[in-house]
C-alpha cells in the first residue's frame, strides 16, 4: 500500500491513549502481511513478529513506535449540555479553541469546541490565553439528549483530514506518532528483501502520552537485546535556537545522551553513512520524553536507541513533516536490523 | 459498618508504618481466609484459594502524616511530610504518635499568612525540654492527625477516610461474599501517598489476571469544587481515568454492566489530579487489566474527610458482585483484533 | 589514594566508562565474578551461595553538561546532565569529551551586561564552553556533539581532616564500597557500582532486578547544610556529625528495621551518627527497594557540604565512620541479626 495512503488512513482513525483498538485495526491490517505473527497483549501493545534467518539463538530486536494520540476526555454535562472536558496528554489549550470535535458517546457526534465569545470578555481577558477549564464542547443537542448520549468518560478528538501540501510535506493530527507506525511499515516492507538473522518485534504501543506506560510492559514481555523507539521530534522554527531542533526534510534525528546505548547510537549512525541515508544528530541530556524512556529500564536492563522524524507543531491538529523522512527512517532501521548479528549484541553489555 | 470503619479510621498507620492497621484488618479477616500474610513493604495480604482467575484487589491502609526530623532544644518538633499534607490544613491540629503521645501543631510568628510552609509549623507536645520530648518520641516518628469519628445523618466525618473507607468495603465484601471459583488476593497495600509503592511491589509478587483497586476519589458537589460529576451520596464510582491510570475499557464496562444488573446506583469518574494503586498494577510486569471502584470523598487530606454510607454499602455490593462472578480470562481479553 | 582518584576522574551520568576503569582495576582481583550489564552498571560479587545474598549499591555517575550544538566562533552550547544550580557553572574549568579536551564555561563579561542583567543569575542559556578555538570547524575537529563536559576540579586536603573536591556524590559511596569489598564477610555480597543515578535513578533498578539479593543497602553522598545563615532544624546534615542514617527521602521510607539495624550498630561500636533531616531528593534506595516483590533497603550517606558543585567538602572522619558503620552492619547481617524474609511473613 502507498505509505501515503496508510498514514492518511491512520492519522485520521481515532485512538487516543488507551482507547487505542480502533486505530490498532488499521494497523493490523496494513502490517500483518509483512509479518510471521501478530499478538495483542493485556494492555493494547500489538506486537509484530517477523523471523530472523539466524537458525538458533536469534538476538531480538524491539522497534517501538506508539499508536496512541492525544484528546480530550468528557468530565462533566454542565446545565445546557454542555460538555466540560479534561486533556489525555499533552495539549495546549489555545490550539483548540474553535475547533471541530468528534465526539465518541452512544453515539459518534460532531461538536466544536467553544469559550466565552470575545465581546463578552474584556480587554485584559483577551489577551490571555484560554484555559482548559474556561472551554466546552458543544454538541448542539437540547441538555436531555445529551444525558443519554454522553457519559463522563466519554472522549472527542479533533476532526482533521490530512492535508497533502507543497512538495511531499503532509499536515494532520496524530502524526506524532502515527509517522512512527508508518515507518515501522516501510522497514517491514524493506526488510522482506534483506536477509536478517534477528527476530524483529515491531510494536505500535498504547499510552504513551500518558507517560510511556504502553513501551513498558511490552519491553518487559518481549525482553529484547535491542529495543528502539520511532518518535517524531521538533522541527526548525524562527526564534527556537538551532541546537533545539532538527530540520524537516534531511532525514532522521538519531539521538545520543544517557537515554541511548553508545553502540547503538554509534551502529545507527555507521549505517546512515553506509547506505548514504541523511541524517542528523540530537543530543538528550537525560532520559527523553518517548518510549525510550521505559524501554531502556525494563527487567535487567535493555540496550535502547531513538530515531525521530523532524516536525512542527507538535501535539495540534496541523502536525507537519516531510513523507521523505519517513521513508528514509524505516530504510535506515531496515539495514540497521539486517547488521545485526548474536555476536554484535553480547558486545552490548561489555563495557 | 460504623463500627468497623471507627476502628479503621482512628487507627494509627501513616505511610511505612502500617502495623497498627494491618492487626486490626487481620482480626476482622482471619476467620473468612485461608492465608495472612505481609511483606517487606509493608503490604498486608488475605487471600480466599480458588482455582479460577486471580483477582488482585488493593486498597491502600496508609494515610497521610508528618515525620520528625529534629528535636529543638525547647523540646518542639520540627518535621517534614509523609504524603500530601498542607500546612495550612494542619495549622492547629492534634497530632499523634504510635506510643499515645500527643501534641498540637503550632506556627512560628508569620507577617504574612501566605507564606505558611511546613518548615514554619512545629509540634508541640507539651516537653519542657529536648531531654523530655527525646524520652518521649525519636527522630524518624511518624505523627498522624488524632480524631474521632463523627457521625453526620448517614455521613461519617474523620481522619483517614482516605482510604481506611476503602479498607471498610474490601473487609466487609470478603466477609460477605458467597463461593466462587475466583482466586482472590485482597491486598491491605502500604505506602501508597508516596508514590503507589505498596501495590507495585505487591502486584509484582502475585502477578495477578486481573487488578482492582478500591480507593476514595474527590467529588465535584461542594461550592466552587473541581469540574467532576462525582457527587456524595450517589453511589460508588467506576473510574474511567485518573493522573496514575486510564482504567481498561473492559474491566470498566464489566463493573458498569455489572452495577446496571444488580441495580446498584454508580457514578463515572474523571479525576483530573491524583494517582491510585491500580496505577502501578497496571503496569506491573507484562501489564495486567485494572479498574478501579471509588468512594466519593470531601476534604480528602483533611481531618474532615466525609464519606456517605450508602455508597460504601453500594461498593461493598458492586465488589462482592465482581469477585464472585465466573471470570474467563480467554473470552474477557481476547485479542479484539482478530 | 583511591578516594582522591576517584573524585578527580570524570563520569557524567551516561559516560561512566572512566569510574569503571578504575575500580575494574582496583576490585577484580578480589572478587569471583565482574560483569558489566547494558546501561554499563559494574558489578562485583564474591561468596556465591553463602546464605544470605546482599547487594551494595553506589552510583558511580556525577552531574554535569552535555554538549548539544555548536556557535560559529567555536563556543560550545551544553545542557545540564542531572540537577545543577546554574549559578555555580559560570567561570569554571571542564574537560570535554573522550580526549578530555580543556575548556572553561564563560559568560558575557561584567561590564559589557546592562545594570538589569548584572543582578540576574546567569543561566545555561548564557553560558558557552570555550575550548580557545576561533571557529565551528576548528571546534569540530576537538569535540562532537553529544560528547560529554565534566567539571574539573584537583582535590586536596584542607581544614581539619577534610577533602575539597567535586563529586564526592557519590565517588565517596564508590570509594567506601570498593574499600569494604576488599574484606570478607560471611555473606555472598554483590557490589554495583550504578550509573545514571542524577538522571532519574536509572540504573539501579536494572541491577537490582539482575542481582535480586535479599536485602540491599546503598550508600550516597548528602547534602550537608550545616552553614551559617541556616537554622539547626534545616541543616540536612552535619558535617563531622558522622554517618547519616535516611529515614525518608522522596523515593523511599526507610523501614524501622534496617534503620534500626543502623542505629544499634553505631551505639555498639561507639559510632557517631546522625539522621538526615532532610525528606526531599530521591536515591537508588528507591529504585531498589521497589524492585522484584520488594527488597529490604537501607540507605547511610556521607555529609558533603556544597553538594553537586565542582568545590564540595567532605570530612575523612565521616568517611571512616561510615566504613565502621558498614562493616559493623555486615557483620551483623552475617550472624543473622536481622530477620530477611526470604518471601512473606506471618502477621505478628
Amino acid at each position: 500500500m502507498d505509505i501515503k495512503r496508510f498514514l492518511k488512513d491512520i492519522c485520521e482513525a481515532p485512538g487516543v491513549s488507551g482507547y487505542e483498538n480502533h486505530v490498532g485495526k488499521v494497523i493490523k491490517a496494513a502490517l500483518c502481511q509483512y509479518c510471521d505473527e501478530v499478538r495483542q497483549d493485556k494492555m493494547g501493545n500489538i506486537v509484530f513478529y517477523k523471523k530472523g534467518n539466524g537458525i538458533s539463538d536469534r538476538p531480538r530486536i524491539l522497534l517501538a513506535a506508539h499508536m496512541d494520540e492525544i484528546g480530550l476526555m468528557v468530565t462533566k454535562i454542565e446545565e445546557g449540555g454542555f460538555l466540560r472536558f479534561t486533556a489525555v496528554g499533552g495539549i495546549d489549550p489555545r490550539t483548540i479553541v474553535g475547533q471541530e470535535v468528534i465526539l465518541y458517546g452512544k453515539e459518534t457526534l460532531a461538536g466544536v469546541i467553544g469559550a466565552k465569545p470575545p465581546h463578552l470578555t474584556d480587554e485584559e481577558e483577551r489577551g490571555k490565553g484560554h484555559k482548559l477549564e474556561d472551554l466546552h464542547i458543544d454538541i448542539c443537542l437540547p441538555e436531555e439528549r445529551v444525558r443519554k448520549l454522553v457519559a463522563p468518560g466519554d472522549l472527542a478528538i479533533i476532526r482533521r483530514e490530512l492535508i497533502e501540501l507543497a512538495g511531499n510535506s503532509v499536515a494532520a493530527k496524530a502524526l506524532d506518532d502515527r509517522a512512527g507506525i508508518a515507518v515501522l511499515l516501510t522497514c517491514l516492507k524493506e526488510l522482506e528483501r534483506l536477509q536478517h538473522t534477528a527476530d524483529v518485534y515491531a510494536v505500535a504501543t498504547v499510552q504513551e502520552e500518558v507517560g510511556v506506560r504502553g513501551a513498558a510492559v511490552a519491553t518487559y514481555g518481549i525482553v529484547p537485546d535491542i529495543g528502539i523507539a520511532v518518535d517524531v521530534t521538533h522541527g526548525e522554527m524562527p526564534g527556537v535556537p538551532d541546537h533545539e531542533v532538527s530540520y524537516i526534510g534531511k532525514g532522521p534525528a538519531l539521538t545520543l545522551g544517557p537515554n541511548i546505548h553508545p553502540k547503538v547510537g554509534k551502529e545507527l549512525v555507521r549505517i546512515a553513512k553506509e547506505y548514504r541515508i541523511p541524517y542528523q544528530l540530537e543530543v538528550t541530556p537525560g532520559a527523553t520524553g518517548t518510549d525510550a524512556r521505559a524501554i531502556q529500564v525494563t527487567r535487567g536492563g535493555i540496550a535502547t536507541g531513538l530515531v525521530s522524524i523532524p516536525l512542527r507543531y507538535m501535539h495540534t491538529s496541523v502536525e507537519l513533516l516531510d513523507m521523505d523522512d519517513i521513508k528514509q527512517t524505516g530504510r535506515l532501521l531496515a539495514q540497521f536490523i539486517a547488521a545485526v548479528d548474536r555476536e554484535s549484541v553480547e558486545g552490548l553489555s561489555c563495557y | 459498618m460504623k463500627q468497623l470503619l471507627k476502628k479503621l479510621s482512628e487507627a494509627y498507620g501513616p505511610s511505612g508504618r502500617e502495623e497498627q492497621v494491618g492487626r486490626i484488618i487481620r482480626d476482622e479477616l482471619e476467620s473468612c481466609v485461608d492465608e495472612i500474610y505481609t511483606d517487606s513493604t509493608g503490604n498486608l495480604y488475605a487471600v480466599k484459594k480458588g482455582t479460577g482467575a486471580k483477582i488482585m484487589v488493593a486498597a491502600h491502609m496508609d494515610e497521610i502524616g508528618v515525620i520528625v526530623t529534629f528535636i529543638e532544644e525547647k523540646g518542639f518538633l520540627r518535621f517534614s511530610n509523609v504524603g500530601g499534607v498542607n500546612p495550612y490544613v494542619l495549622l492547629g491540629q492534634r497530632m499523634i504518635f504510635p506510643n499515645g503521645t500527643i501534641g498540637t501543631v503550632g506556627m512560628e510568628k508569620l507577617e504574612d499568612i501566605k507564606k505558611l510552609t511546613l518548615e514554619k509549623l512545629y509540634i508541640d507536645i507539651g516537653a519542657k525540654d529536648k531531654e523530655e520530648a527525646a524520652s518521649k518520641v525519636k527522630i524518624g516518628d511518624v505523627a498522624t492527625y488524632y480524631r474521632e469519628l463523627g457521625e453526620a445523618g448517614n455521613r461519617f466525618i474523620g481522619k483517614a477516610m482516605d482510604n481506611r473507607a476503602g479498607c471498610a468495603v474490601l473487609i466487609k465484601a470478603l466477609q460477605e461474599m458467597s463461593k466462587t471459583d475466583n482466586e482472590i488476593y485482597a491486598v491491605f497495600t502500604a505506602q501508597e501517598e508516596v508514590g503507589l509503592r505498596g501495590s507495585r511491589t505487591a502486584s509484582y509478587r502475585l502477578n495477578p489476571d486481573l487488578g482492582l483497586a478500591v480507593d476514595v476519589t474527590l467529588v465535584g458537589d461542594t461550592p466552587e469544587a473541581p469540574t467532576m460529576d462525582v457527587s456524595l451520596g450517589k453511589g460508588p464510582a467506576i473510574k474511567v481515568k485518573d493522573a496514575s491510570v486510564i482504567c481498561h475499557p473492559k474491566v470498566k464496562e464489566m463493573l458498569e454492566k455489572l452495577a446496571d444488573k444488580e441495580n446498584i446506583p454508580y457514578q463515572l469518574e474523571v479525576l483530573v489530579a491524583g494517582g491510585t494503586d491500580a496505577g502501578a498494577i497496571h503496569l506491573s510486569r507484562d501489564g495486567v487489566p485494572s479498574g478501579v471502584i471509588s468512594i466519593p470523598c470531601r476534604y480528602v487530606h483533611t481531618p474532615g474527610e466525609m464519606v456517605d454510607q450508602d455508597d460504601m454499602l453500594n461498593a461493598v455490593r458492586l465488589l462482592t458482585a465482581f469477585l464472585v462472578q465466573p471470570l474467563n480470562m480467554q473470552e474477557i481479553f481476547p485479542c479484539y483484533l482478530s | 589514594m583511591l578516594l582522591k582518584r576517584l573524585t578527580e576522574a570524570y563520569g557524567v551520568s551516561g559516560d561512566e566508562g572512566d569510574i569503571r576503569h578504575i575500580l575494574k582495576e582496583e576490585l577484580s582481583s578480589s572478587a569471583e565474578e565482574v560483569y558489566t550489564d547494558a546501561l554499563g552498571n559494574l558489578f562485583f560479587r564474591k561468596g556465591k551461595g553463602r546464605s544470605a545474598k546482599v547487594m551494595l549499591a553506589a552510583h558511580m555517575d556525577e552531574v554535569g553538561l552535555i554538549v548539544v550544538g555548536f556557535e560559529k566562533s567555536g563556543l560550545l552550547r551544553a545542557h545540564k546532565v542531572g540537577s545543577i544550580d546554574d549559578r555555580v557553572l559560570v567561570s569554571k574549568p571542564v574537560v570535554v569529551g573522550k580526549n578530555k579536551v580543556p575548556g572553561v564555561i564563560g559568560a558575557k563579561a561584567v561590564h559589557l551586561q546592562k545594570p538589569s542583567e548584572r543582578k540576574k543569575a546567569i543561566d545555561i542559556d548564557n553560558l558557552y564552553i570555550d575550548l580557545g578555538v576561533r571557529s565551528q570547524d576548528e571546534a569540530e575537529k576537538l569535540v562532537n556533539l553529544g560528547d560529554y563536559v565534566a567539571l574539573s576540579t584537583k582535590t586536596r586536603e584542607a581544614g581539619e581532616n577534610c577533602l575539597i573536591g567535586k563529586a564526592f556524590d557519590d565517588r565517596v559511596g564508590c570509594f567506601l564500597l570498593a574499600e569494604l569489598f576488599k574484606e570478607d564477610f560471611a555473606l555472598d555480597v554483590t557490589v554495583v557500582f550504578t550509573v545514571q543515578e542524577e538522571i532519574g535513578l536509572r540504573g539501579s533498578g536494572a541491577a537490582a532486578y539482575s542481582v535480586h539479593p535479599d536485602m540491599a543497602i546503598v550508600v550516597e553522598g548528602t547534602s550537608a547544610s550545616d552553614v551559617v545563615g541556616t537554622k539547626e532544624a534545616a541543616h540536612a546534615t552535619t558535617l563531622g556529625g558522622g554517618p547519616a542514617i535516611t529515614l525518608m527521602d522522596a523515593s523511599y521510607i526507610a523501614p524501622q528495621k534496617t534503620i534500626d539495624l543502623f542505629v544499634q550498630t553505631a551505639e555498639k561500636l561507639g559510632i557517631p551518627y546522625q539522621f538526615r533531616r532532610s525528606t526531599t531528593s530521591g536515591t537508588d534506595a528507591g529504585k531498589i527497594s521497589q524492585t522484584h516483590s520488594g527488597i529490604l533497603t537501607g540507605l547511610v550517606s556521607v555529609p558533603c557540604r556544597y553538594i553537586h558543585s565542582p568545590a564540595s567538602i567532605v570530612n575523612l572522619d565521616d568517611v571512616q565512620n561510615t566504613l565502621r558503620l558498614l562493616k559493623g552492619v555486615l557483620n551483623v547481617i552475617a550472624e543473622g541479626g536481622i530477620s530477611i524474609e526470604a518471601a512473606t511473613e506471618k502477621v505478628k
